[in-house]
C-alpha cells in the first residue's frame, strides 16, 4: 500500500533533482521500448540523444530547434506559474507565422531595412491577437481557456492551410501549396555561417532574461506567483485575477507568435502547411520540464530539441518511426509530475502493518 | 439531400462524442477532471483495430479498445489519485502521450482497410422505410452509447452509487468524513471514463472509418470534453449536444455537394468554432455553471492524516 502525506516544509532538494529524475527513467523506458521494437537499445540512445550534437553542426540545429521551444515555454511557464492554462500556442504560434508571413508575401519585392522588423512586429501581434481571443472568452463570458485556446489551434491551422492551398499560393510554384519564398531582405540574418542558426536563438536568450526580470523583480510577477502559490492570499490582496489572465495570454501569445515568424522568416523561408512539428505542444511539456522557472525553461528547452533532432535522425539512420520522440515526450512528462509528487509529499509504504517513509 | 441517408450519418458522427462524453461526464462527477480523452481514444482505436485485423473478430476489436481506453485511463488515475500529481497537466500528458503511442503502433497498420462492424439487421423490422435503416439497422456501439448514457443517468439519480459518486464531486472531505472510499470512487470513474473513451476510439477505427489514420480523432476528445460543460454535467442535454454537433460535422461535409462555394477549410473549422460559440453561451452563465459544475473538479484529495 503506497500513500502519500504532506511534508512539513518543501523540500529544496526535489524540485532540483525532479527533472534529472524524469529523464533517466525516460531513458530506462527507451531502453524497454528499443528492445521491444527489436532495436539494439545502446546503439538506438547513441543514435537518439549523441549522435545529434557530436558535431558543430549538429550543436547549431539544437538550437534551431530549442529557439521556437524556448520562447513559447517562457511565456507559457508565466501563465501556469498563475493557472492560467494556454494550451493553445501552437495556434498562436501559427497566426503569428500567418502575419509575419503574409507581410513579407506583400512586400517580396521589396529590399527595405524596415521589411523585416515589420514582419517580426506583425508576427508577434498577431500571437498577441489569437492569444486575446481565449483570454477575452474566459475574462468576458467565463469560458474555460483551455478548451478555446486549443479549438483555435484547430482553425489556425485550418487557415494557415487554406491559404497556402490559395490566396498565397506561389504563382510560379507549379501548383503546390506553398508560398513564394521569402525574399533576401525579409530573412533573419544566420549567427554562424554555412547553419541555419539565426536571429531566433537570440530572441529566446533574450525571452528568458526579461522572463526572468518580469517574474522576479516585478509587481505583476510577483501577483503571479502569489496566485500560483497561495490562491487565498492573492483574493485578499486584491489581485486581479482578470489582469493576470490577460496579462499571461498576451505575453505567451506574443512570444508564440514570435517563435512562429522567426520559424517561417528564419528557418523555413516560406509559407507550408505544415510549419511545426508540435512545437506549441511539446512547449508545455518544456515549460514543467523547467520547473516554470526561466533558467529551467532554457535547459527544458534543449532537451525537447534534442528528442526533436534525435527523432529526425534515427528516423533515417535506424529506421525508427517519427512517432516515437512524441511517445517519448509524453512518458518524460509523465515521469516528470510523477515524481513531483516528492516535492510536496513524502511516500509512506506500509509493508505488514509496519510504515516506512522516504 | 435524402433524409434518411442524412440522419445516418448524424448517427455515425455523433456516436464516438457521445461515448467519450458520457465516460468523461462521470469522471468529472466524481470531482477528476481528465483531459487526456483525445489521448485515451487514439490508444482506443489504435488497439481496436490492431485487435480486430489480427483477429478478424469486430467484438475483439471493441473489447480491446475498451480495454486499452482503461489501461490508459490507469496511468491518470495513478498520477492525479495516487500520486496527487496537478491533473490538469496529467490529462494533457496523457494525450501528448496517447498521440505519440498510437501513432508509433499504428505505423504498420497504415494502409490496411477493415470491414466495417457490421449492422443490426432484423428481419421485417430492419426494412421498414425511414424509420428500419434509423432504429433497427445500427452498428452495437450505437445502441450501446445510447444504454450507457441511459444506465448512466439512471445510475445518478436512482441508486446510491451515484448519491456516492456525486457526493465524492462535490465534497471529497465530507464524502470522506462519512466513510466513503473517495479515491476507490475515483479510481472507479476516472477507469469508466476511459474505457469509454476507449470505446469511441475503436468506433472511430472499426466503423466509422474502418481504417487507421494517425490522429484520426482530430479533436473529438476536446469537444467531447467541451459537450460536458454545454450539458452542465446532465447525461440528457450530453444527448442533445452531441447529436448537435454531429449534424455539424455532417453539414459541413454535405456543404460542397449543395453549392456552397466556401472554401473546404472554412467549413472544416466549423465543428470548432461551434465548441467555442457553445462554451461561451453556457459559461457565459456563470450561476448556472456554479451550481452545477461538481464543486471539487480538478482539486487533489489528500486524505487526511
Amino acid at each position: 500500500m503506497i500513500r502519500l502525506e504532506p511534508r512539513g516544509e518543501v523540500s529544496r532538494i526535489w524540485p532540483l533533482l525532479t527533472p534529472l529524475i524524469a529523464i533517466l527513467l525516460t531513458l530506462a523506458s527507451g531502453v524497454a521500448i528499443f528492445s521491444a521494437m527489436g532495436k539494439d537499445p545502446g546503439l538506438a540512445l547513441y543514435t537518439y540523444f549523441v549522435q545529434p550534437v557530436s558535431t558543430i553542426y549538429g550543436v547549431t540545429e539544437l538550437l534551431v530547434k530549442a529557439a521556437p521551444l524556448v520562447l513559447i515555454g517562457m511565456g507559457l511557464a508565466i501563465g501556469f506559474r498563475a493557472n492560467v492554462w494556454n494550451i493553445g500556442a501552437e495556434g498562436q504560434f501559427t497566426i503569428g507565422a500567418i502575419f509575419g508571413g503574409g507581410f513579407a508575401i506583400a512586400f517580396h519585392d521589396s529590399d527595405s531595412i524596415l521589411l523585416l522588423p515589420g514582419i517580426l512586429f506583425l508576427g508577434v501581434l498577431g500571437g498577441m491577437v489569437w492569444g486575446a481571443i481565449p483570454a477575452y472568452l474566459r475574462t468576458r463570458f467565463n469560458a474555460n481557456e483551455i478548451l478555446t485556446s486549443l479549438m483555435l489551434t484547430y482553425v489556425s491551422i485550418l487557415l494557415l492551410n487554406y491559404l497556402v492551398h490559395g490566396p498565397w499560393r506561389d504563382p510560379g510554384g507549379f501548383n503546390f501549396p506553398e508560398s513564394r519564398i521569402f525574399s533576401a531582405s525579409a530573412m533573419m540574418p544566420t549567427l554562424i555561417a554555412d547553419s541555419r542558426l539565426h536571429l531566433g536563438f537570440v530572441f529566446a536568450l533574450l525571452a528568458i532574461l526579461v522572463g526572468w526580470l518580469l517574474l522576479n523583480r516585478s509587481v505583476i510577477g510577483f501577483q503571479l506567483r502569489v496566485v500560483g502559490q497561495a490562491p487565498a492570499a492573492a483574493r485578499h490582496a486584491g489581485f486581479s485575477q482578470n489582469k493576470l489572465i490577460w496579462y499571461s495570454f498576451l505575453l505567451s501569445g506574443g512570444l508564440a507568435g514570435l517563435a512562429g515568424v522567426a520559424e517561417v522568416a528564419g528557418t523555413i523561408g516560406q509559407l507550408l502547411p505544415t510549419i511545426s512539428p508540435g512545437y506549441g505542444f511539446t512547449a508545455i511539456i518544456v515549460a514543467f520540464l523547467g520547473r516554470l522557472n526561466p533558467f529551467g525553461v532554457l535547459l527544458g528547452g534543449l532537451v525537447m530539441a534534442l528528442s526533436y533532432l534525435g527523432g529526425e535522425i534515427a528516423q533515417i539512420e535506424i529506421g525508427l518511426p517519427a512517432a516515437v520522440t512524441g511517445l517519448f515526450q509524453g512518458i518524460l512528462l509523465f515521469f516528470l509530475l510523477g515524481c513531483d509528487a516528492l516535492t510536496h509529499n513524502r511516500i509512506k509504504f506500509s509493508i505488514a502493518g509496519r510504515f516506512v517513509r522516504i | 439531400m435524402d433524409f434518411v441517408p442524412f440522419v445516418l450519418t448524424v448517427i455515425t458522427a455523433s456516436t464516438p462524442l457521445l461515448l467519450a462524453a458520457t465516460g468523461e461526464l462521470v469522471t468529472e462527477r466524481s470531482g477528476v477532471l481528465n483531459l487526456g480523452v483525445e489521448g485515451m481514444m487514439l490508444v482506443g482505436a489504435i488497439a481496436a483495430f490492431a485487435a480486430a485485423s489480427a483477429t478478424g473478430s469486430a467484438i475483439l476489436g471493441v473489447l480491446a479498445g475498451a480495454i486499452a481506453g482503461i489501461a490508459t485511463a490507469t496511468i491518470f488515475g495513478f498520477l492525479t489519485l495516487t500520486m496527487l500529481a496537478n491533473q490538469v497537466a496529467t490529462g494533457l500528458a496523457l494525450t501528448i502521450f496517447g498521440i505519440g503511442f498510437s501513432a508509433l503502433i499504428g505505423a504498420s497498420f497504415v494502409g490496411f482497410a477493415l470491414d466495417p462492424l457490421p449492422k443490426l439487421n432484423i428481419a421485417g423490422l430492419s426494412g421498414v422505410p425511414v424509420l428500419g435503416a434509423i432504429f433497427f439497422g445500427q452498428d452495437a456501439l450505437v445502441y450501446l452509447s445510447f444504454g450507457m448514457l441511459s444506465a448512466v443517468a439512471w445510475v445518478l439519480t436512482r441508486t446510491r452509487l451515484g448519491l456516492i459518486l456525486k457526493a465524492v464531486g462535490e465534497s471529497h472531505d465530507s464524502a470522506h468524513a462519512l466513510g466513503h472510499p473517495v479515491i476507490l470512487i475515483r479510481y472507479g470513474a476516472v477507469l469508466f471514463g476511459g474505457a469509454m473513451s476507449g470505446l469511441a476510439g475503436a468506433y472511430l477505427s472499426l466503423a466509422y472509418t474502418p481504417l487507421w489514420a494517425e490522429n484520426m480523432s482530430a479533436g473529438r476528445g476536446w469537444i467531447a470534453l467541451a459537450l460536458v460543460v454545454f450539458a452542465t454535467w446532465r447525461p440528457g442535454r450530453l444527448l442533445f449536444g452531441a447529436y448537435m454537433f454531429g449534424a455539424i460535422t455532417i453539414l459541413q461535409l454535405h456543404a460542397q455537394g449543395w453549392g456552397v462555394v466556401i472554401p473546404s477549410q472554412f467549413m472544416s473549422m466549423l465543428p470548432y468554432l461551434a465548441t467555442v460559440l457553445v462554451l461561451v453561451l453556457i459559461s457565459s452563465d456563470r450561476i448556472r455553471i456554479r451550481l452545477n459544475a461538481p464543486q471539487c473538479i480538478g482539486k487533489v484529495f489528500h486524505p487526511a492524516q
